[in-house]
């Protein structure tokens, strides 16, 4: 028989389903950052020379910064100089210098369950596909079109609507915003932009779908999602990567604006590989996730569940500058075996009865450290200003960490403000009690976990819902004994 | 009648204590047995090591169970085989409705059983069904396992799962613990429902007064690790007049 509270230890290597590598021919740039590596990916994209000035500004604005060392995150020193900036899977056609698409690519991405041949496409969603520093294809862009609706990589939208780009890019995250945002905004690389016109439903859902290939490349995407008066839409993000014992740089920017009377929902499942059983090798996540609730009425959800990357930097905020604009923030985030995630969000209440809600599940298994950070800032003018924040911990096992560190700045009288927080562990005890009804230890510590996630899992769309849940049990396996 | 369950000189320990000293107890199907005992004398012990909780360490002896050798099986397999545990002290299970729960255990020992997943309209009929036998409150089937229920409403639940999963040899844990006495009689009513010719029970108690509701056929004393008297439902009478004193001076 086994021996008392053996039931709970971790160990053992979990199973990460998105770890293999495609074989595909990729023009990687020489690694090192300065400004001619800079001026090299401005000019392999075309730019206009605005946006170059734009990134070397951030650039020499970078020089001056230190890597932010308040997260409670141990960040091994990381290496700038020796990461390629620059990694290009789509191959040169010689006749007519048009880039195509490698099949072993569309493979890739099959085998990650997006396909992009629309035909075979999930119905209701487009998609933006970017391996490395290149997006690759995005689906169903001539039906949107049609509704007004741009939905295309970063690269075609400086080159197609660059006026609209130049008018938003930088507008909600600055270059000086912090340490990661100067450096993305320096080599940066592909993404999403999406716009959505005044009064316009986006009729299915848009995802883009980032996948970190190559090695020794860092990847820096760059979203940008704008969304006109009253109009509506839900974005959906999805991330993996290979299993490499190095670790790999991902520092992205989401940019959202939302203007009079228009709702965007964003949901992220990030499932970037978060380094083996020993805590070797795994993607560092640093990103800079904002959205400005411009206008009056105006309402912006994040939804996030996070089982992926070796550390996770990342607080995705609303400024609620309209009048009566509503942020909200539901995160399921797991860490097992060396993980470190420092997560949470920011809701600025700027303008009048804005509102906000904050709904943080942390899990923690294996010798991971989990830490919810929040700030609810009230500003003067904010008069009626309501927040509700819950934040909860579950730890599995006695060698994780779970910590909570909610900021609150109020400057307005009439503020409401709400604050919840509780830290459980699943027991030995409910663990047996599972087993004595038939239920396998794994199987009910998946029925826990994703009960205790409920409330977030159910904000996702429901395929995404699905896939998540499955995630957060396969996260687990392994994390007992 | 063939013997459902053969435990021969079973010794067992918790944190290197030794707290079982050689139990010899034999059930047939279709008997109840009552345990009783002061306590302290090893009752809960024993229904832990039947259904395999981890603490519990056995040292000596076997267990034959339905020509098995009960030891050698997961708890999820013993469970899967027809036996049940009535907790004393059912665990909150928070997040996991009772719905879902039963579901996963359903289905878990049917995909052992070799056979497909219950579908859903049969599952909340038997659901249905089962609840009206026990008296449980339909809102307490969507809320979290045991989560904020009351002692009574506990004991039900634990009732209730026990006619979902149709057990062959069920084990009642100081089921009486806690309830009132028409707590009680729902509790010892729904048991008795579920009693057929090839079910047995093990009816673990420190008083009698649940035995005035089920019946035993069998009834044995535990004192200090060991099964020290062995007679008929007159024994409980007997301990209900003399208390526990005479058993301890004999021992």
């Amino acid at each position: 028989m086994k021996k008392k509270n053996n039931i709970l230890k971790k160990l053992a290597n979990k199973a990460y389903e998105f770890g293999f590598v495609s074989k595909i021919k990729t023009e990687i740039i020489e690694s090192g950052l300065n400004e001619d590596i800079i001026r090299l990916i401005s000019k392999k994209k075309n730019e206009p020379e605005w946006l170059l000035e734009f990134r070397l500004t951030a650039y020499r604005h970078w020089l001056t910064l230190q890597m932010p060392t308040w997260a409670h995150l141990n960040i091994p020193p990381i290496d700038y100089q020796a990461i390629s900036y620059y990694a290009d899977p789509l191959k040169k056609n010689k006749e007519n210098s048009n880039k195509e698409i490698d099949p072993e690519l569309m493979k890739t991405f099959e085998k990650l369950g997006i396909p992009l041949e629309e035909r075979l496409a999930l119905s209701g969603t487009a998609v933006d596909a970017v391996m490395d520093s290149v997006s690759v294809k995005t689906t169903f862009k001539e039906e949107l079109k049609e509704k007004g609706i741009i939905f295309c990589s970063m690269s075609e939208a400086v080159q197609e609507y660059p006026d609209l780009v130049r008018k938003y890019l930088g507008s909600v995250v600055n270059y000086r915003d912090n340490f990661f945002a100067a450096l993305n905004t320096a080599v940066f690389s592909d993404g999403s932009f999406v716009y959505i016109p005044k009064g316009v439903r986006c009729p299915m859902e848009l995802s883009t779908y980032f996948r970190i290939n190559a090695a020794n490349t860092g990847q820096f995407e760059r979203t940008l999602i704008v969304a006109d008066d009253n109009s509506y839409v839900s974005y959906l993000e999805g991330c993996t990567a290979p299993m490499r014992d190095e670790n790999q740089l991902h520092a992205a920017i989401v940019e959202i604006i939302v203007n009079d009377n228009a709702e965007v929902k964003y949901s992220t499942v990030q499932n970037w590989y978060p380094g083996d059983a020993e805590g070797k090798g795994g993607v560092y996540n640093f990103v800079t996730k904002r959205g400005d609730c411009r206008g009056r009425n105006s309402k912006l959800s994040w939804t996030q569940v996070e089982t992926g990357s070796a550390i996770t930097w990342k607080y995705p905020s609303c400024v609620l500058r309209g009048d009566n604009s509503q942020g909200e923030f539901y995160s399921v985030a797991l860490t097992n075996n060396y993980q470190q995630a420092d997560t949470g969000t920011k809701m600025i209440h700027l303008g009048k009865n804005t509102r906000s809600t904050i709904i943080s599940k942390g899990i923690s298994a294996g010798k991971s450290q989990n830490s919810y950070r929040g700030l609810v800032r009230v500003s003067k003018n904010a008069d009626g200003a309501r927040n509700y924040s819950q934040c909860d911990s579950l730890l599995l096992g006695n060698e994780c960490g779970a910590h909570t560190f909610p900021y609150m700045d109020i400057h307005n009288n009439s503020a409401v403000i709400e604050h919840e927080a509780t830290t459980s562990k699943i027991s030995e005890e409910q663990l047996f009690y599972c087993n004595q009804r038939g239920i396998g230890t794994e199987e009910a510590i998946g029925l826990i976990v994703n009960g205790y996630a409920k409330e977030v899992l159910n904000k996702l769309p429901m395929e995404f819902a699905i896939e998540a849940q499955k995630l957060l049990s396969v996260s687990l396996e392994g994390a007992v004994g | 009648m063939e013997n459902l369950l053969e435990i021969k000189n079973l010794h067992a320990t918790i944190d290197g204590k030794e707290i079982l000293k050689g139990i010899n107890l034999t059930i047939k199907a279709g008997e109840v047995h009552a345990i009783m005992g002061p306590n302290g004398s090893g009752k809960s012990t024993l229904s832990n090591v039947l259904v395999g909780h981890p603490a519990y360490t056995v040292t000596e002896g076997e267990i034959i169970y339905k020509g098995k050798n009960l030891l050698e099986l997961s708890p999820e397999d013993r469970s899967h085989e027809g036996l049940f545990l009535s907790f004393q002290y059912p665990v909150e299970i928070p997040g996991v409705s009772i719905t879902n729960f039963m579901r996963a255990a359903i289905n878990a020992k049917r995909e052992y059983l070799g056979q497909e997943p219950m579908n859903a309209t049969e599952f909340l009929k038997m659901m249905r069904e089962k609840r009206a036998m026990v008296n449980l409150d339909s809102k307490l089937a969507n809320r979290s396992v045991n989560e904020g229920f009351s002692g009574g409403e506990k004991k039900r639940n634990e009732i209730f799962q026990m006619a979902m999963l149709e057990p062959t040899l069920s084990i009642l844990d100081e089921t009486d613990s806690g309830l009132d006495i028409d707590a009680l009689r729902i509790v010892a009513e729904g048991v008795n429902k579920l009693k057929r010719e090839d079910t047995s029970s093990i009816v673990i108690t420190h008083y009698q007064r649940l035995l005035d509701y089920i019946k035993p056929d069998i009834v044995h004393i535990l004192y200090k690790g060991k099964i020290v008297k062995t007679a008929g439902p007159e024994l409980v009478m007997e301990l209900e007049e003399r208390g526990y004193d005479w058993i301890k001076n004999e021992n």
